[in-house]
């Protein structure tokens, strides 16, 4: 019951701001012309404005926040450690340089499901390479070193590829890929992101029941017909699926999986099974609000949006940080 | 007796001169009398953003770095007041005579660029030919049907050219109106997508694409500006404008075509 409370408040939230990531631009049109041109396509110019320009921006905010969201609280609920997220260990920024590598090989341009294909691959190596490093247990300090080696290697493999394009802008676009940002992105990014992220979706949802068994322990989890090495598969896939996706198209934004399920975890009960679609939803707000606010921050210079979910999410992770150690994790 | 000699030895025109920038080594491959200049930099051998290309490829290509300009031993640096810094006063403190050209912004101010070259290689006469030979090619393109269709200028991360950039001199001379002026830009800025769909220009004019891919190229192929390219559309060639010679006059000329067919057909 409080679940299905909370669940209705985040949706509100996540439509209440899906509303005013399409009413906000630059084109400085009035609500309703926005919507009627929207809805009805009324206005030639207007109508290209919402459909193909704000429509897209306000779907990925959305999609890719819920991806993330979703993400970090499957990682956490499967390690038992409310430092796993994908951005900070490495996912995001492996599945950026999948990214790149496709983009500037010409593959992506070649067959345009290469480039989200390229970001799973990025990153189902390093969720994968993460959860050999962090073990079972998922111990802090494992996870956070096998994190930072990954993000530096991904980190310096993008610039790499980047710097050594042929094209005179694609060094500039170093922060975008780290950074990640959904200025200027169209329908053709929705519809190549939301095939994998469905299924990504898909796959993490199934993990509500096996992620609640494993608070009891792993061997409660097994005598319960949880199956650990599927449970750790179906995250691995799922995982790469949604943050491969999103990375392909926004690049690597961080932090959300770590802020969503932390504030959202009291109010569930700590239960992982609801944390998952609370987390999808929070994501989803959190990403929509990040969006619009560097749309009123600086409209005219393309603000990243990793810069804002760094601000809100650094200070938490230092807070984090500081509790794991004195609980002596 | 001894200081008449050191005065026609400062008269005396530079016999090794090296090239630090793309506008400099133009105009130095123009009027440069030959194996006078000895070097050019990589840019200007680059034919996506250089016009002469060809004639560089008879030159050394430098990277503009201190050291190896340094090992050509010249007596004359040309470079620009956008050259780095450190570069200029690096050679300098190595000794090093380091001539910085202005900034051409307007048209007007591409033939005092020209003479200023002129004078530092020694080559007036030279340049006086050129002048004469550019003020001819500006005056032939006189603009012709006097309708100004609006027109948007859209580079890479929509990015554009306003009031008081030489884009958008000539983009007017060429009999357009550019919208950027509408939307309030002045110098180079950025249009969003939004309001150069609001706007709608009947002339979309685009940068030319480099190879490899990028993001900041990616708004030219967004749906939106597809479906506002199928009005009409143009493309320029960075090299051709992208400093203050006279080969902007193929711009200038390229867009009064544009000018002419849009005018010409209603």
């Amino acid at each position: 019951m409080r679940l299905a409370i909370l669940l209705a408040l985040l949706s509100t939230l996540v439509a209440v701001l899906f509303g005013a990531s399409l009413l906000i631009g630059p084109a400085g049109l009035a609500p309703a012309q926005a919507l009627a041109a929207l809805i009805r396509g009324e206005g030639t110019a207007e109508t290209l404005v919402m459909r193909e320009i704000r429509l897209p921006r306000a779907l990925l905010a959305a999609m890719i926040g819920a991806s993330l969201g979703l993400a970090g609280a499957a990682m956490q609920g499967y390690l038992r450690n409310p430092l796993a997220e994908p951005g900070l260990i490495g996912v995001s920024g492996s599945a950026a340089l999948g990214a790149v590598i496709a983009l500037q090989t010409g593959a992506a341009a070649a067959f345009a499901l290469a480039l989200p294909l390229a970001a799973l691959t990025g990153a189902v190596a390093a969720v994968a390479l993460i959860l050999m490093l962090a073990g079972r247990q998922g111990r802090s300090i494992t996870l956070i070193l096998a994190g930072i080696a990954v993000s530096a290697m991904a980190g310096a493999l993008t610039s790499l590829v980047l710097n050594l394009s042929p094209n005179p802008f694609a060094a500039a676009e170093i922060m975008f890929w780290m950074m990640g940002s959904l200025a200027d992105r169209s329908m053709s990014h929705v519809w190549l992101a939301l095939p994998l992220m469905a299924l990504g979706w898909a796959l993490l949802a199934t993990l509500g029941r096996g992620l609640d068994a494993l608070t009891l322990g792993e061997d409660a989890a097994e005598s319960l017909g949880h199956s650990l090495a599927r449970l750790r598969l179906t995250l691995v896939a799922g995982t790469a699926c949604v943050v491969g996706a999103g990375t392909a198209v926004a690049g690597a934004i961080g932090f959300v999986g770590l802020v969503v399920p932390h504030i959202l975890r009291p109010a569930v009960g700590a239960r992982p099974s609801h944390l998952l679609a609370a987390s999808a939803l929070g994501g989803a707000a959190m990403v929509l609000a990040a969006d619009i606010a560097v749309r009123l921050i600086l409209p005219e210079r393309d603000l990243k949006l990793g810069v804002l979910t760094a601000l809100v999410g650094a200070p938490l992770f230092l807070h984090l940080i500081y509790r794991t150690r004195r609980e002596g994790l | 007796m001894a200081l008449i000699c050191a005065t026609a030895a400062a008269a005396e025109p530079p016999r090794r001169v090296v090239s630090l920038n793309l506008c400099t080594d133009q105009l130095a491959m123009m009027l440069a009398a030959p194996g006078q200049l000895i070097s050019v930099t990589h840019l200007a051998a680059d034919p996506m953003i250089s016009v002469m290309a060809d004639q560089a490829a008879g030159f050394h290509i430098n990277h503009a770095r201190a050291e190896e300009i340094h090992a050509l031993s010249p007596d004359l640096v040309l470079a620009v007041s956008w050259t780095p810094r450190h570069t200029v006063s690096m050679l300098r403190r190595l000794g090093i005579e380091v001539r910085e050209m202005p900034l051409a912004e307007r048209l007007e101010e591409i033939p005092a660029n020209i003479a200023q070259i002129g004078e530092w290689l020694g080559r007036e006469d030279e340049a006086e030919a050129l002048i004469a030979e550019f003020e001819a090619g500006l005056a032939a393109l006189a603009p012709g049907n006097p309708a100004r269709p609006r027109a948007v200028l859209h580079y890479s991360s929509n990015y554009t050219s306003g009031p008081g950039t030489m884009a958008h001199q000539i983009l007017t001379r060429a009999g357009f109106a550019n919208i950027a002026e509408e939307a309030g830009i002045a110098g180079g800025g950025t249009l969003p997508m939004e309001q150069i769909v609001m706007l709608a220009p009947e002339l979309l004019i685009q940068g030319q694409r480099y190879p490899g891919a990028s993001r900041a190229e990616a708004v030219m192929d967004h749906p939106a500006m597809a479906a506002l390219r199928e009005g009409r559309s143009g493309t320029i060639s960075d090299a051709e404008w992208v400093c203050g010679t006279p080969h902007v006059l193929r711009t200038l000329a390229r867009l009064a075509g544009l000018h002419e067919q849009i005018t010409g057909s209603e």
